[in-house]
């Protein structure tokens, strides 16, 4: 039995209180009255009217404006844009932390469904490490549905999805007709239905793997059930990750879309979850917590996390290759904004997510030591983070992005929980199930 | 050198026992020349004591002459020796078309990799046509298994050894003739 200690505890409150002053501090310097944004935007151009190609540019785009008046007009127009920028970052940058976590929650629970239905031999020992993990999918995912409604509702022009938005709506003829989808009614039903058929798996899931610990010797009735649960999760869970990455991340740009969009973000959730289960299971087993865990366990925990990096490489470069090859405009808008203003985050994740686990993982004796795997687990973290902030930012701050206070404390912050609603979930059930009829395979799990 | 020409071969027909002879025999200090096996017997290897297979280091590598080839070659057709404009693709530098030339790069990496291990564990091996077959016992090649340790100064000792750790048969063989 796992008890969660005193110092964890402490430091996961320590992380949500830096958290919530990052996130205040974020709210509280982003709403700008028009005047200051002017102001800023002056300044802005003053500083960058030094260099010589500012100076072709802004001739290029002044001559077209004509008149005086039309300047003017124009100027607020920018400067009402800026404003909306500027007060989505700190709900964008929380916004992209929720689901952070939450895919990772995710990920974790299709991992141990795709575990269980597989009868897999090697994994019953780490059972528990990912029932704990995916513990924090219900709050997560009402914290990421909460921020994406929460930003219309709250505040004034700082959605993060402009579908939202009645004005946008209003005047953009390609949102009107999607939106018999794009609707907060729709969207908000959707959620629940995600939301509740996830959570009463993983739900379940835990019920009948700790049944099945207390369950008379030769007993395998909650075996089974689980076994014909994961199953049929499997299914709900692939319809809804794909029209949940629609929704909660695909329709930041209603104006674009792609068909392999629901595979992709998939992948990015799947190689993260692996990653934490691996950095967990090693953490507790430095605490020698998981006594039957040997490094055939790390290995196999390693392999997957090279594996599915892969697999996210070939989707990313699926997506882009297919669109930049054919150049269609309306759907190349995506990568060329990305490619514009996120150089370094966009081609800077391909590093993280792909090439360092490639070459970090690669090996088969590096795939034993637990600090090389603890190494690559963190690239591939900061690389999934990065994924997910060039999914979303892009589409709500524009170019006016950094990782400054507001991105940061909200990775403290819902960090901070996702620690301690897992480790609070690790210590309600022995580390170790007991019932399992594979337990004894997989103590004995050798590579 | 009478005797190093003269070799002993035990026959079991467990790859369990097998396993337990060849523990045995290396605790005897007796080399082993030879095991023929009619399937992989897993953990043999590390039981005879025999060093891993470097066979996926030469593939690593193999793979990165395959990469590298792939770009050179791209880079001097579609780059330096002919830039035409096909379809409005930018020819101007590598960099710019490179994801039209990654399924290229992809592939001639996986086709070098694969292809030269292949060729390198066939060398290495001694495995080609018209090969003259090895096996000493016709039989290894279905249910029997055949340890061969080179004779010494005490043959009937080795006899004794190997009777007792589970061979069926143990034969002394002249290997000159």
């Amino acid at each position: 039995m796992y008890t969660i200690s005193n110092r964890l505890k402490t430091f996961s409150i320590i992380l949500i209180v830096l958290g919530v002053l990052g996130v205040a501090y974020g709210f509280m310097t982003s709403q700008k009255s028009l005047e200051e944004v002017k102001t800023m935007l002056v300044e802005e151009h003053a500083h960058t009217e030094d260099t010589e190609i500012s100076v072709a540019e802004h001739a290029e785009s002044a001559a077209p404006t004509g008149t005086e008046h039309a300047d003017v007009s124009h100027d607020d127009e920018h400067a009402a844009h800026v404003q909306e920028q500027l007060a989505k970052r700190p709900w964008s940058a929380l916004y992209v932390s929720a689901l952070f976590f939450m895919t990772i929650a995710l990920g974790v629970l299709a991992f141990y469904a795709i575990q269980v239905a597989s009868q897999a031999g090697w994994s019953p020992v780490l059972f528990r490490v990912m029932e704990a993990i995916s513990a924090y999918l219900l709050p997560g995912a009402i914290i990421v549905i909460l921020l994406a409604v929460g930003s219309h509702f709250i505040g004034h022009h700082n959605e993060i999805f402009i579908w939202m938005n009645p004005e946008v709506v209003a005047d953009d003829k390609l949102i009107q007709n999607k939106s018999g989808y794009l609707n907060i009614t729709a969207f908000l039903i959707r959620a629940i239905i995600f939301i509740a058929g996830w959570s009463l798996y993983q739900y379940f899931a835990r019920k009948f793997s700790i049944a099945q610990d207390n369950a008379e010797p030769g007993d395998k009735r909650n075996f089974k059930k689980s076994f014909r649960i994961a199953a049929g999760f499997l299914v709900f869970f692939i319809y809804t990750e794909s029209i949940m990455s629609w929704d909660w991340i695909m329709s930041v740009d209603p104006h674009w879309f792609s068909t392999l969009f629901g595979w992709y973000v998939f992948s990015g959730m799947i190689v993260a979850g692996v990653t934490v289960i691996a950095m967990l299971t090693i953490y507790l087993k430095g605490k020698g917590l998981l006594p039957l865990v040997n490094d055939s366990h790390i290995h196999d925990l390693a392999k997957y996390m090279f594996g599915f990096s892969i697999f996210w490489a070939y989707l990313w470069f699926s997506q882009f290759m297919l669109i930049w090859y054919a150049n269609i405009p309306e759907e190349v808008v995506y990568f060329a904004a990305r490619i514009e203003h996120y150089k370094l985050p966009f081609f800077g994740m391909l590093v993280l997510n792909f090439v360092f686990p490639f070459l970090v993982l690669m090996h088969s004796d590096y795939k034993r030591v637990p600090w090389f795997v603890m190494m690559g687990g963190v690239i591939i973290l900061v690389g999934h983070y990065v994924d997910l902030f060039v999914m979303i930012m892009p589409a709500t701050v524009v170019d006016r992005w950094y990782i400054g206070i507001p991105e940061i404390g909200s990775i403290l912050l819902l960090g901070g929980l996702f620690m301690l609603v897992v480790f609070t979930s690790l210590s309600k059930a022995p580390l170790t199930p007991k019932g399992n009829p594979f337990i004894k395979e997989s103590e004995n799990f050798h590579y | 050198m009478e005797g190093s020409s003269k070799v002993i071969h035990a026959i079991y027909t467990d790859d369990d026992v097998l396993m337990a002879a060849v523990k045995k025999v290396r605790a005897e200090r007796y080399h082993i020349e030879e095991i023929y096996t009619p399937f992989p017997v897993h953990g043999l290897d590390k039981v005879m004591g025999l060093a891993p297979t470097r066979l996926a280091i030469t593939s690593f590598l193999y793979g990165l002459v395959g990469l590298v080839v792939s770009i050179v070659m791209i880079n001097y057709m579609m780059i330096e020796d002919w830039p035409q404009n096909i379809g409005g693709k930018p020819s101007f530098s590598y960099l710019e078309n490179m994801p039209a030339f990654v399924p290229i790069m992809f592939e001639l990496t996986v086709f070098f990799a694969a292809h030269l291990m292949v060729i390198t564990f066939y060398l290495r091996s001694r495995l080609w046509p018209f090969k003259e077959a090895e096996n000493p016992d016709i039989r290894t090649t279905d249910d029997h298994f055949l340890i061969e340790i080179s004779a010494g100064t005490n043959v009937d000792e080795q006899f004794d050894i190997l009777r007792n750790t589970g061979a069926v048969e143990v034969t002394l063989i002249d290997k000159a003739h």
